[in-house]
Order: structure tokens, then C-alpha cells, then sequence
């Protein structure tokens, strides 16, 4: 019961959240409502059992990523409205339309969804705690994957350094 | 026993050395050092392995053995008896009969290397060191090749010898007429060699190996081919096919007389003494093989005699030192020859031996002539020489002396062995053998006293017909003084070899005076089991007596006529000569066997190289050229088919597709979010099809 | 009044249309490029939903990459953004129309 409520509020916040991200006429309003949506997020997880993943949302997304976000934001610094142009040959209508249809087939494919067993209570697997469960399973079975993104990373931190240099 | 690989590998070592760094940095005396000496070590090591072998017990045992590795790993191959194991090891043996080879070679060549040293003096530096690096390596190969424990070694040696002494007569290449021997000897070889691979085959698909040993066994137990004639005729007739060439036998001798185009160590080492013995050490080294088929030993025999004896002929006339020599020792080989066919291997292992030494002597003689008469070699322009060359002089009397037979020198007992067993077993045989000692002692003796004894000729000037025999000398810086004794590098190995030719007789007393020392010592290597060892015929101590002074009569005759035609009376001579003059032209000219070659072979070489080159230019090439035209027809046929036919489909299909991209084109907006929209238009298409096919 | 992991997945599918429909509609790249954040979160929500659908934390490992392939996107993108702007002078994707003919 707890539960239910619990998702909810959470789910209410985060569409909520979504939609004003997406509408919202001035970047930095979308900034900080993706900051809000983000949070419920990590609220969402902590319900779903997944604590170490909850901590690791707020950290990077609310911490590192988002505020990655603002500064760009800042630093564009626009002398006229972001979006006054508006090209000739725009489908604003056919994204609406199709974005309405995969929400349908996703509502048809929940619709079956609705018939499968129940979320378990996570107890069994998060006896050890989920830390140290994802811990093991971060650095022993998927340790070369993990690897691979750390290499991923660096080479997006070498990336975005070329990119933005000043006088590339 | 490892001792046994460095009786080649010094020579070998030392070619290398040479080849190496020797024409192009050592002086002249460290060249000739590093030569003699890898020489002398080497026959040092082999007397050292001798006498290792001459401590074990005699009889088959009587035996050392090296193997390096091997060459063709064993792998299953068919013979005529099932399945053999075609293997081949780099293996060394050392018998009685390697044995006495090698000590031989590597004495003998020792002698050579020292004396060549003072001989080529006149080269170049660079010169110098090829000519030792050339020596060195034959002397390797022929080591080899007696050392070689089965068919393919020998061959290997077999080979490099042919190799270097082609190197060797062409040394001074700059000649036509060297160059020119150097690839008939060559080429000549070939021949042999082709019917000495032919022969190797078909022994081992007879036997089912190729190792001596193993071959010899093998061969014991079957029957001898006596009436028929067999698979083993047949490769010992092959394997003698490649004797004659490697050892001047007819019809394969044409090439040793214009071996002598060479410097006259090498004619001495190469073409008297060593190499061109190989073709009598492998009949020997094979006497099990040969005694089982009896008509190719009479085929052996008779061509030895015939070889003996026309080659005696044409040397009756030669006035150039060293074709005497040479044709001289194409006789002597048929000797052998005659030795082993009539199964008397012993005996032509002796002779082999004997005449390596006289002939050597011989030639080394004639070459220190040749050197003391700045690079004269025709006879008539000599006489009288014992004054200015007496050491000269009377090494190669001695050598004379040995080669026509007369007691106590060598060649009385080789070839007194030889006679003897002859008459034993093939009367005709004898008969040629006697007169052709005779033309032996005769010629012999001519050479003797056209060069030393009499008075002396005015030579005739350096630069005519003659005299062009010798050109490649380099002797300018001598002039043209007056003859003059060689130094003692060149008269001690002289001397050393005169000795030799006395003494070295004695190993093979007749069976009248105790038997042979040295046919005893080869006795178990080349038994022949069922001939009983020396070709059957014992001949009774009053024959043998009889043989032996009837021989040496024989010889004191011919010298006797020698000395009265070319000394005394020399208008004898020249009247003979105009009488004869037919039969004189006919052998000063060789019997014309080079004409006949030329007529037949060559001619008939040329021809069908003619022909076949007819046969290229008009039908080959005909050929090639209408399939040419045709290409070039079907190419213009199909060019116009690719211009109005495919073309047009292509540019056809470029048009549409230019056409339609005037529309397409609109699509690509440049818009990112189009290329979203179209990305997501797909994503729900494969939802929908997910949702309806399920 | 259970939730079932069609709760989960609704809100997902839901979440996941909203980005879908930032990125096609909205013309600011930073927008943009925040609505695909949106996206990738709603994956997360998939995956772990998943997770402990099958009682194993692989899926909230896929979850962790996909955080680092998001950072390293923001990054990346982040920077072509800035890159246009000094260009440009602008973050309209309608006036970047240079992925043509």
C-alpha cells in the first residue's frame, strides 16, 4: 500500500516534470525542472530496492551532468530568442502525431504487461545488501564492460575538450 | 667418429675462407698458406683416421662412420621389391677402400697446392686466390665423394668435382679456347652424369636403398645375370655410362685432352690423379653390384682396352707436352677399366693409386718445364732441357720410367697385376694391353727425349701457333732467356713424388713374390663373394714369371725404339711420319673424334634446335598470333556490342536515377529532426508489426 | 492496490514519450539534448524495473553504464552545442541545416 502511494506521487512528479522540461520556453526553466524529475527518479529507485543506483542518480545526474547543463546554458549567451527561426520544411505535427502513436503501442503493450507476475518484495537478492550486490556484479561479471566504459568516458573527456577549445 | 667430417670440412673450410675474403683482401703468401695448410691438416686428420682404422680388427668390421644429419628423411617409396624407405643421410664411411683414397687425394693434392703455389706465382693476387679457392673446394668434393657412405653423397661429390673442374679448366677464361674446354668438359660430363642418376634410380628401386653397404647386401643374394640381361645389367651399364664420362672412357673421352686448356696443377690434381678416377672408385667401390652382371663387366672391359689403346695411338703423335700426358692418361684410366672388368678390382684400385702418383709426377714435371721455358708447351721447340732443369729431368725420367713399366718403379707392379689378370681371363684383352704398354713405354719415352735429352732447338718465337697454347701464362716478365730450373716449391713435391712412384709399387708385390700387401688391405670392401675375389684365373708361378719379364722386354724394346728414333736418328722419325703420313695425319688430328662429334652430335643438336626453332617461329607462333588476331577481332566485336548495347542500358539507368533524384532530393532537408522523425516512423512501424504479429 | 511491473513500465513507456516528443518538437539544442536525457531515464526505469522483475542486479549495472554513456553524450554534445554557438552564434536546429546535399 505504502508502495502505491509511493509510485504514485513519484509518478505524478516525474511526468509533471517531463512535461514542463519539454515545454518550458526558457532553457534554464527546463534545467531545473529536469533537476526535479531527476530527484523523483532517484526517489522511484530507492522504492524499486535500488538504493546504490538512487545515490549514483543524484551524484552524477543532479551533480555532474546537470550542472554541465547549466553551464552551457550560461554560456550561450543568445542575442535573439533561441527558437525565433523556424524552418519552411518543419514536421512539428507529424513528430506530435507519431510520438501520440508509440504511446499508444506502448499503452497496448502494457496492457498485456499488466497480466505478469508481481514485482518481488527484493528481499532475497538484497539481503547482503544492494550495494555490495551491484558492487559484485559491477567488478566481477561485467568488469570488462565497466572497463569499456571507463574508456568511453575518457575518450568523451578528450572529445568534448577538442571540441570546445576556443580556437579549434 | 667426428674426425671423420673434418677431412673435408678443412678443405672446405679453407674455399670458403678464400672464396670469401680471399680474392678480395689476402695477399698472395697468406693465400698460399691458408691452401697448403687446410690441405696438409687435412691429410694429417686422414692419416690419423687411417690409423684409427687400421687398429680395428680386419674384415667387414674394418670400418668408421659419421653421419651428419639427414638429408631426405626416410619416406615410404616404391621399389620393384614393395615398398623401400627412400631415406638419405649426409654419411660418412671410412673402409679400406675410402681409405686409401683419401690418403692419396689429400697427399697428393697436398703436393699439388704447394707446388701450384710457386707455379701461379704470375697471377694477380685476386687470380691467385681463385685459383686456391677452386682447389680447395674440388678437394672437398672429392673427398666427399670417396668419403660419401651411399649413392647420394657420392653424387654430391660426384658433381663438385665436374663443377670445379670446369672452374678450373676455365680459369683463364679470358681465353675463348679455355672457356670453350671448360664447357665441353661440362657438358660432356652431363652426359655421363645423366646415366649415373639414371643408374642410382634404378638401383634403388632394384634393391630398395642407397646406401653402399646395404646395396651390397642386398645385391649378394641375387642371382648373378649371367645369360640374361637383367635390371641390374641394366643400372651397372647406366652407372658405367657415368664412369665414362667422369673418367674419359670412350666414347666420352674428347673432353680430357682440351681439359689441359687449364694450369698444369690442375690438369695434374684434377685430370690425371684424382677426379678422373672417380668413374674406377665407384665401379670398385660397387664390385658386388658389378660381379652380378657379367656382361656389363665384358662391356667394361672392352671399352677400357679399346679406350687404352686408341688413345695410346693419338698420344704416339701429339707434339704438345701435355696432350701427351692427357691422352696418356686417358690410356692408363682404360687400364683400369680393363682391371676391373675382368674383376680385378684390387688391381685397379693399385694401378689407380700407382698412376696418381707417376702422373702427378708427370705432369707437375711438364709443368715445371713449361714454366722454365716461359710457357712453351710444344716438344719439338724443346731437347736438351737436362742441362738447364736436371731435377726436372730426372723426376720425370723416373715418372717415364714408372708409367712404361719398368722394375722396381710403380708401374711394373700395377701393371704387371693388371696384364696378368688380363691373360687369365680374356686372351684378346691381354693382347691389347701389351701392345698398348708398348705404345705406353714408347710415347712416354718420345716425350722423355724430346724434351730433355738430344740437343737443344731453337725455340721458335712465344707468339706462334705454338706457343699460343701456353698464352695465358702471363710469362712476359721472364723474357726470353735462356731455360731455367723452377724453384724448390715446385722441385720438392717433384721429388717427394718421384719417391713415391719408386717405392709406392712395393705395397702390391705379384702373388709370386708373397702377394699383394695392398689387396689384401681393400680385400674385404671389394670381394665379390661368388668371383672369389680376383677374378678367378691363378696363373701359375712359371706364368707369372714369363708375364712379368715378356712385359718389361716389351717395354725396354719400345724405349729402346724411342731413344733410336729421337735421339740418335732423328730423321727416322720424320722419314716414319712421310711414309705413314695418312695414319700420321689421321692421329695428329685425334682420329677426328671431335669432327665426328661435331658431324653428329653437335650437328645434330644444331638441327633440331633448327627445327624446332622453325617449328616455334611457323606454328607456335602461329599460333599465338591467330589466337592474337582472334582476340583482337572478338575485342572490336565486343567493343561495338559494349558501346550500342551496354551503354546504352548504363547510361540509360545513370538518366532514370539522375532523373529521380531531381525528386528525392526535396526528402533531405537538412533538418536533424526529419532524420529523427523518419528514425522514429520506423521504430513504430516495427512496434505495430510486433503488436499485430505477436 | 499492488503495483505490477506494468505500473513500472506504463510510467517508463510514458516518461520515454515525453523525451520523444522534446526531441522531435523542440527546436533549442539544449533543450534537445535534455529531452534525451529524459529518454535515457526512462530506459532506467525499464531496466530496474526488470531487475527486480528477475531478481538480479544486472539490470541495475545496465543502468549504471547507461548513466556513463549519458555523461559521456552530455559531454560530447555539449561541446558540439558550444562549438555551433561560437559558429553560429546560434542553438537553433533549424538554422543548422548543413546535413544535406
Amino acid at each position: 500500500m505504502g508502495t502505491a502511494i509511493a509510485f504514485y506521487i513519484l509518478a505524478a512528479l516525474i511526468l509533471t516534470g517531463g512535461v514542463l522540461v519539454i515545454t518550458a520556453k526558457s532553457a534554464v526553466h527546463s534545467v531545473v525542472w529536469l533537476v526535479g524529475t531527476i530527484i523523483a527518479i532517484a526517489a522511484l529507485y530507492v522504492v524499486q530496492h535500488a538504493e546504490f543506483l538512487a545515490v549514483i542518480q543524484v551524484l552524477v545526474y543532479a551533480g555532474g551532468i546537470v550542472v554541465l547543463y547549466l553551464f552551457v546554458v550560461m554560456l550561450v549567451n543568445l542575442k535573439r530568442p533561441a527558437e525565433a527561426i523556424v524552418h519552411p520544411q518543419r514536421r512539428e505535427r507529424t513528430g506530435l502525431l507519431l510520438g501520440g502513436a508509440l504511446l499508444a503501442q506502448f499503452a497496448a503493450v502494457a496492457f498485456y504487461a499488466f497480466n505478469s507476475p508481481q514485482v518481488g518484495t527484493a528481499a532475497t537478492y538484497s539481503a547482503r545488501g544492494n550495494v555490495e550486490a551491484v558492487a559484485r556484479a559491477l567488478y566481477v561479471e561485467y568488469l570488462v564492460p565497466f572497463e569499456v566504459a571507463s574508456v568511453l568516458l575518457l575518450v568523451a573527456m578528450v572529445g568534448a575538450i577538442v571540441l570546445a577549445r576556443r580556437d579549434a | 667418429m667426428v674426425t671423420l667430417a673434418w677431412i673435408p670440412l678443412l678443405p672446405a673450410l679453407g674455399a670458403l675462407t678464400l672464396g670469401v675474403f680471399g680474392i678480395r683482401f689476402f695477399p698472395k703468401r697468406l693465400t698460399a698458406l691458408l691452401a697448403c695448410t687446410t690441405l696438409t691438416l687435412s691429410f694429417v686428420v686422414s692419416a690419423f683416421s687411417v690409423w684409427q682404422l687400421v687398429k680395428l680388427p680386419a674384415g667387414e668390421a674394418r670400418v668408421l662412420e659419421f653421419t651428419l644429419g639427414a638429408w631426405l628423411p626416410a619416406m615410404a617409396s616404391p621399389t620393384s621389391h614393395g615398398i623401400g624407405s627412400f631415406g638419405v643421410d649426409w654419411a660418412l664411411r671410412l673402409d679400406a677402400l675410402s681409405a686409401v683414397m683419401i690418403l692419396m687425394v689429400t697427399f697428393v693434392a697436398s703436393l699439388i697446392h704447394i707446388y701450384a703455389t710457386a707455379y701461379m706465382d704470375h697471377e694477380e693476387p685476386g687470380a691467385y686466390a681463385r685459383f686456391f679457392t677452386y682447389l680447395n673446394l674440388f678437394v672437398f668434393f672429392m673427398l666427399t665423394l670417396v668419403l660419401g657412405a651411399n649413392f647420394f653423397v657420392l653424387f654430391v661429390g660426384w658433381e663438385g668435382v665436374g663443377l670445379c673442374s670446369y672452374l678450373l679448366i676455365g680459369y683463364w677464361y679470358q681465353k675463348n679456347s679455355a672457356a670453350n674446354a671448360g664447357r665441353k668438359a661440362f657438358i660432356v660430363n652431363r652426359i655421363g652424369d645423366w646415366g649415373f642418376l639414371l643408374g642410382v634410380l634404378l638401383v634403388f628401386m632394384t634393391t630398395g636403398s642407397v646406401d653402399f653397404y646395404a646395396v651390397r647386401a642386398a645385391v649378394e643374394h641375387m642371382p648373378i645375370e649371367t645369360t640374361t640381361f637383367a635390371t641390374l645389367s641394366a643400372a651397372c651399364l647406366l652407372l658405367f655410362v657415368g664412369a665414362t664420362g667422369k673418367s674419359a672412357q670412350l666414347p666420352l673421352f674428347v673432353w680430357l685432352p682440351d681439359a689441359m686448356e687449364g694450369p698444369t696443377p690442375v690438369s695434374a690434381l684434377i685430370h690425371a690423379a684424382t677426379m678422373v678416377t672417380a668413374g674406377v672408385y665407384l665401379l670398385c667401390r660397387n664390385a658386388m653390384l658389378f660381379s652380378h652382371a657379367p656382361q656389363v663387366l665384358e662391356i667394361v672391359a672392352v671399352v677400357g682396352a679399346l679406350t687404352a689403346i686408341v688413345s695410346a695411338c693419338i698420344g704416339l703423335v701429339q707434339t704438345d707436352i701435355k696432350r701427351v700426358l692427357a691422352y696418356s692418361t686417358v690410356s692408363q684410366l682404360g687400364y683400369m677399366f680393363l682391371a676391373a672388368g675382368v674383376g680385378a678390382y684390387g688391381a685397379a684400385m693399385f694401378h689407380l693409386v700407382t698412376h696418381a702418383f707417376f702422373k702427378a709426377l708427370l705432369f707437375l714435371g711438364s709443368g715445371s718445364v713449361i714454366h722454365g721455358m716461359s710457357g712453351e708447351q710444344d716438344m719439338r721447340h724443346m731437347g736438351g732441357l737436362r742441362v738447364f732443369l736436371p731435377i726436372t729431368a730426372v723426376t720425370m725420367t723416373i715418372g717415364a720410367l714408372a708409367i712404361a713399366g719398368i722394375f722396381p718403379f710403380a708401374g711394373f707392379f700395377s701393371k704387371d697385376e693388371i696384364l696378368a689378370q688380363a691373360f687369365a681371363n680374356n686372351r684378346p684383352l691381354w693382347v691389347l694391353g701389351v701392345i698398348t704398354a708398348a705404345m705406353t713405354s714408347f710415347y712416354t719415352w718420345r716425350l722423355v727425349a724430346l724434351t730433355f735429352l738430344g740437343s737443344r732447338r731453337e725455340a721458335a718465337p712465344a707468339h706462334d701457333a705454338h706457343g699460343a697454347h701456353g698464352g695465358g701464362h702471363g710469362h712476359g716478365d721472364h723474357g726470353h732467356h735462356a731455360p731455367h730450373e723452377s724453384p724448390i716449391a715446385m722441385t720438392g713435391p717433384l721429388m717427394v713424388l718421384a719417391a713415391g712412384a719408386t717405392l709406392i709399387g712395393w705395397f702390391g708385390m705379384p702373388p709370386v713374390w708373397g702377394g699383394s700387401a695392398f689387396e689384401h688391405f681393400i680385400e674385404p670392401v671389394i670381394a665379390t663373394g661368388a668371383h672369389g675375389g680376383e677374378g678367378g684365373g691363378h696363373l701359375s708361378h712359371a706364368t707369372e714369371w714369363t708375364l712379368m719379364i715378356f712385359s718389361v722386354t716389351v717395354a725396354l724394346a719400345a724405349i729402346w725404339l724411342a731413344q733410336r728414333m729421337f735421339v740418335q736418328k732423328p730423321a727416322i722419325a720424320d722419314a716414319m711420319a712421310a711414309r705413314f703420313s695418312t695414319a700420321h695425319r689421321w692421329l695428329t688430328d685425334k682420329l677426328y673424334f671431335d669432327e665426328l662429334y661435331g658431324a653428329t652430335v653437335v650437328a645434330g643438336t644444331y638441327a633440331v634446335s633448327r627445327l624446332s626453332f622453325w617449328f616455334d617461329r611457323t606454328v607456335v607462333d602461329g599460333l599465338v598470333n591467330g589466337s592474337a588476331a582472334m582476340t583482337v577481332f572478338s575485342s572490336w566485336l565486343s567493343a561495338l556490342i559494349d558501346r550500342r548495347g551496354v551503354d546504352g542500358v548504363v547510361n540509360g539507368v545513370g538518366n532514370t536515377l539522375h532523373d529521380a533524384s531531381f525528386g528525392f532530393r526535396r526528402m533531405h532537408t537538412g533538418l536533424t529532426q526529419n532524420y529523427a522523425l523518419a528514425m522514429v516512423l520506423g521504430v513504430v512501424v516495427f512496434v505495430g508489426v510486433y503488436l499485430v504479429v505477436r | 492496490m499492488t503495483i505490477t511491473p506494468g505500473h513500472w513500465l506504463a510510467l517508463s513507456a510514458a516518461l520515454f514519450t515525453i523525451g520523444l516528443i522534446g526531441v522531435l518538437v523542440r527546436r533549442n539544442l539544449i533543450i534537445i539534448f535534455m529531452a534525451i536525457e529524459l529518454m535515457l531515464n526512462a530506459g532506467n526505469i525499464a531496466l530496474v524495473t526488470f531487475s527486480n522483475l528477475h531478481q538480479q542486479v544486472s539490470g541495475q549495472v545496465f543502468a549504471l553504464f547507461v548513466i556513463a554513456v549519458a555523461a559521456a553524450e552530455a559531454a560530447v554534445g555539449l561541446g558540439i552545442v558550444l562549438a555551433l554557438y561560437r559558429n553560429k552564434e546560434t542553438v537553433n536546429i533549424d538554422e543548422i541545416t548543413v546535413m544535406r546535399w
